[in-house]
């Protein structure tokens, strides 16, 4: 047996590339993960003049949406996909398909975010590109290295949200709810899509107890036209990452390989008969 | 039978491919494994052959790791299953019951995306060859038939060369074709030298396939030995059917101490397992002439398989499962 096996990094570049070839080749993700958030991008672009911010000047609205929308993305591509397609596959027995070959499972679960982080990042470029080209979005170059480590903190922990998520998924068909019911009422109220200019006190706590508006905002920091200064927001980052050691720990315990059993209208196909 | 002769490849021979000794499984108050033992040398074809609900499920996922045992000991390729060690997973294919695909690949892309988890494998065309899928590689996995996902399982069980190979239940849900080319393929694989553990609640199916079987109801060893030897002693009984009327069952006693054969009598039918045929029959008439009753239905034959099978199991097997009647209509 002096055969060794395969390289732990090639493995794991190449679950990374197949499961970007899975999302590719799955239409509905592809187009709720990357064109859904852009589409809102085109309409508030549509809707929102420059806004005038003292006499004689104006900032592009887009300074205000589009980072948020950005992170928006960021979460679909990592929370919601790695959520409801995990949970998926887990219950057309894919992953017991998987755990009977001798391929490590972290390197599974490395695979999994490694693709979403791509496609996040892919997502979130599109979207500050065509912030950039066509609605007049600035950005100091600066601060840069404060967005992009602010980025990294918030798909890694969202990451990590994902897979906990999909280990508390009861079924692969009830995954979709789940990720919608708990990621939508909380990007209302974490500034993704408008910032409520003065939110009443028990909206801006809730905001503030999930990973979404710190997420938002530590992101926004690096493109916001009024502060002056770093653009680090190091408490905030904490904050996040707090939340995806939490996700860890879910998805560390809670994780199975096998079809959901059970009555209800989870399993589908995949559910085993046994006594 | 024993492959004790030089060993090229340098791996003790007498270390046999599966040894289960006094394992046991249970779900809640449910013995589903009771105290099993059995071991399967290597380069057999190895079956587990009993109703559903019999414990051969339970059994091969212990054995493949993917289920944890309540006492007892396991040995796969000379290693416990339970530690999950990838150096087994390396050697063993598993090819399960209802398990998913990836919808959105090409058979070849699943086929080279789980190659490529083994430290040795074979070419994709090769194993494409081997289930029988030759010039569909290129084609995506939903397109395929229920028939054609099966060849897929079996693939990916053995993409990457296994030294043991699992299956379970390889050709339930088949129509009548669809089997007789599994166990072509079965055989092929059998000529390759790979030691194969099966699961069947097909009698013919094991007879075609196996060169041992091990007969399991309600988590116990009810027989083992080559399809052969099962058969054997039942062969040379005869069977003697007869049908009674009901009135007449409650004065059988008498009747039933008096045979030599094994008998039974259900749903009004006595059955009459006997290596003396023609004392017991001289019983049977006598004590219908005594009492003036017709022999209605009286047939006289050999056993077949399935009645071996059927009697080893008792019958519709487990009384509380209420799949294993369908044994009958094999």
């Amino acid at each position: 047996m002096s055969d060794r096996f395969p390289s732990s990094l090639g493995l794991l570049a190449r679950q990374v590339g197949y499961q970007n070839r899975l999302f590719r080749r799955t239409a509905i993700s592809a187009f709720f993960t990357l064109a859904f958030p852009l589409i809102f991008l085109l309409l508030f672009g549509a809707i929102f003049d420059d806004i005038h911010v003292a006499p004689g000047e104006a900032v592009a609205a887009a300074q205000f949406y589009a980072p948020g929308l950005a992170v928006f993305t960021a979460v679909s591509a990592t929370y919601t996909n790695i959520g409801i397609t995990t949970a998926i596959y887990r219950d057309e027995g894919v992953l017991m398909r998987i755990r009977s070959t001798p391929l490590p499972r972290w390197i599974y679960m490395g695979g999994i975010v490694g693709s979403a982080v791509v496609i996040a990042v892919v997502g979130s470029l599109v979207m500050l590109a065509v912030g950039f080209g066509l609605y007049g979005l600035e950005m100091q170059a600066d601060r840069i290295p404060a967005a992009v480590v602010t980025f990294v903190v918030g798909v890694a922990s969202f990451s990590l949200l994902g897979l906990a998520l999909a280990s508390i998924a009861p079924s692969g068909q009830s995954a979709p709810a789940l990720a919608q019911a708990t990621i939508l009422p909380v990007a209302f109220i974490s500034n993704v899509f408008v910032v409520v200019p003065d939110p009443a006190r028990w909206l801006d706590v809730a905001g503030d107890v999930f990973p979404l508006k710190p997420f938002v905002e530590a992101f926004y920091a690096a493109f916001d036209p009024f502060r002056t200064g770093s653009a680090w927001e190091p408490g905030l980052l904490l904050r996040i990452a707090a939340w995806g050691l939490l996700g860890a720990v879910v998805a560390v315990r809670r994780f199975r390989w096998e079809p959901s059993t059970g009555t209800g209208s989870g399993g589908g196909r995949g559910r085993r008969s046994r006594r | 039978m024993a492959p004790e002769a030089a060993n090229p490849t340098g791996r003790v021979a007498d270390v046999p491919a599966v040894a289960v000794s006094n394992l046991t499984r249970s779900y809640g108050d449910v013995l589903a494994v009771d105290d099993l033992s059995f071991t399967v040398e290597p380069g057999e074809v190895f079956a587990l052959l009993g109703p559903n609900g019999a414990g051969k499920s339970t059994t091969l996922e212990i054995l493949e790791g993917h289920r944890h045992r309540d006492g007892g000991t396991v040995e796969v390729l000379g290693r416990d299953p339970a530690d999950g060690d990838r150096e087994l997973r390396d050697r063993i294919g598993i090819v399960l019951q209802e398990v998913g695909i990836e919808r959105e690949l090409t058979v070849r892309e699943v086929l080279e995306h789980y190659g490529a988890c083994y430290r040795r494998r074979l070419p994709v065309d090769d194993v494409l060859a081997l289930v029988g899928l030759e010039g569909l590689g290129d084609r995506r996995t939903h397109r395929m038939s229920g028939g054609q996902k099966r060849r897929i399982d079996l693939a990916t069980g053995l993409i990457g060369d296994p030294d043991l190979l699992f299956l379970d239940e390889p050709t339930t849900g088949f129509d009548p074709s669809a089997r007789r080319q599994a166990w072509e393929m079965v055989d092929g694989l059998r000529s390759l030298g790979k030691t194969i553990l099966l699961t069947s609640h097909y009698m013919d199916e094991v007879e075609a396939l196996a060169d041992r079987v091990l007969v399991i109801a309600g988590g116990r060893v009810v027989a083992t030995g080559t399809p052969d030897e099962l058969r054997g002693g039942a062969d040379r009984d005869t069977l003697i059917r007869v049908r009674f009327p009901v009135e007449a069952s409650g004065t059988v006693d008498g009747l039933l101490s008096a045979l030599t054969g094994r008998a039974s009598l259900r749903n009004g039918m006595l059955e009459v397992r006997t290596p003396a045929p023609t004392a017991d029959l001289h019983h049977l008439t006598t004590w219908a002439l005594e009492r003036s009753l017709e022999l209605d239905g009286l047939e006289v034959n050999r056993p077949t398989l399935e009645d071996v099978y059927l009697d080893l199991v008792g019958h519709g097997g487990d009384p509380d499962d209420p799949e294993a009647g369908g044994l009958a209509g094999v």
